[in-house]
């Protein structure tokens, strides 16, 4: 298996650990307001993260860190959008995420653009 | 409301549903590691913070809330989407924390790796407990 496959096929399995470990943690609570803030969990982050600081080392790790803080604004945006969508327009789960991946996308790379050029 | 533990909610999960995110969150890492090292770290970093199970995650607690009503002979399609639309509330605060968290990751990565992913994740975690309890303590004077 070449290194490159490789890489891949473990960022696969600790990504797939991490993340549903975020989320058994997010079925355990309640109230839901609380349980969440683990759908806000950096499972993804930790994942790669930590196999950025192995391959690529701690400056491109700290580079993604800055990009990131603007994807958490994104998600902010989006989770508002979300809960609005289906609060007032009454849209379904899937209806409503998937339309509000629009305001992930637009606020993730329009303030990439605004504020790293 | 107090927070709670509720074991009884991962009997309602089941195992092809602990799958889907499992497959979801590792087919996630992958593409944004190939974003980073197609696109580089900077458009890479966006994607830590893309909400990749999110739709899964929402589906499944409006799913399971609205058999849960039905079970008692209710209607539970309300219901469904509001238990749903309060977890997005949460993410919502919760995001101020994976700010957090990649703040810490910025400025203490250089320096030293592990006590970067060590901070960072204590950082999330004081962040999202911080401002859930200041919102929930605003919620309880009205």
């Amino acid at each position: 298996m070449g290194r490159g496959v490789k890489e891949y096929v473990i960022r696969f399995f600790i990504g797939g650990f991490a993340v549903t470990a975020f989320a058994v943690l997010g079925d355990l609570f309640r109230p839901k307001s609380f349980a969440g803030l683990f759908g806000a969990a950096p499972s993804i982050a930790l994942a790669t993260l930590a196999i950025a600081f192995w391959n690529q080392g701690a400056e491109y790790a700290a580079i993604e860190g800055r990009s990131m803080m603007i994807g958490a604004l994104a998600l902010c945006f989006y989770s508002i959008a979300v809960c609005e969508l289906m609060k007032r327009c009454e849209l379904s789960a899937l209806a409503a995420t998937a339309a509000s991946l629009i305001a992930w996308m637009s606020v993730a790379l329009g303030g990439k653009w605004l504020l790293l050029g | 409301m107090n927070i709670r533990i509720h074991p009884s909610a991962l009997r309602e999960t089941r195992w092809h549903e602990y799958f889907i995110r499992f497959v979801l969150g590792g087919l996630a890492t992958v593409a944004t590691g190939a974003i980073a090292n197609v696109f580089g770290p900077e458009t890479g970093g966006l994607f830590l913070a893309f909400p990749a199970i999110f739709s899964a995650s929402a589906t499944l607690i409006e799913k399971h809330e609205r058999e849960r009503k039905e079970k008692v002979g209710l209607r539970g399609a309300r219901r469904g989407k509001e238990a749903a639309a309060l977890d997005a509330a949460g993410a919502a605060l919760g995001s101020f924390g994976l700010l957090a968290f990649g703040a810490a990751i910025w400025l203490l990565a250089p320096r030293s790796p592990w006590l970067a992913l060590v901070v960072g994740s204590a950082a999330w975690f004081a962040v999202a407990i911080f401002l859930w309890s200041i919102r929930r303590w605003i919620w309880a004077c009205r």
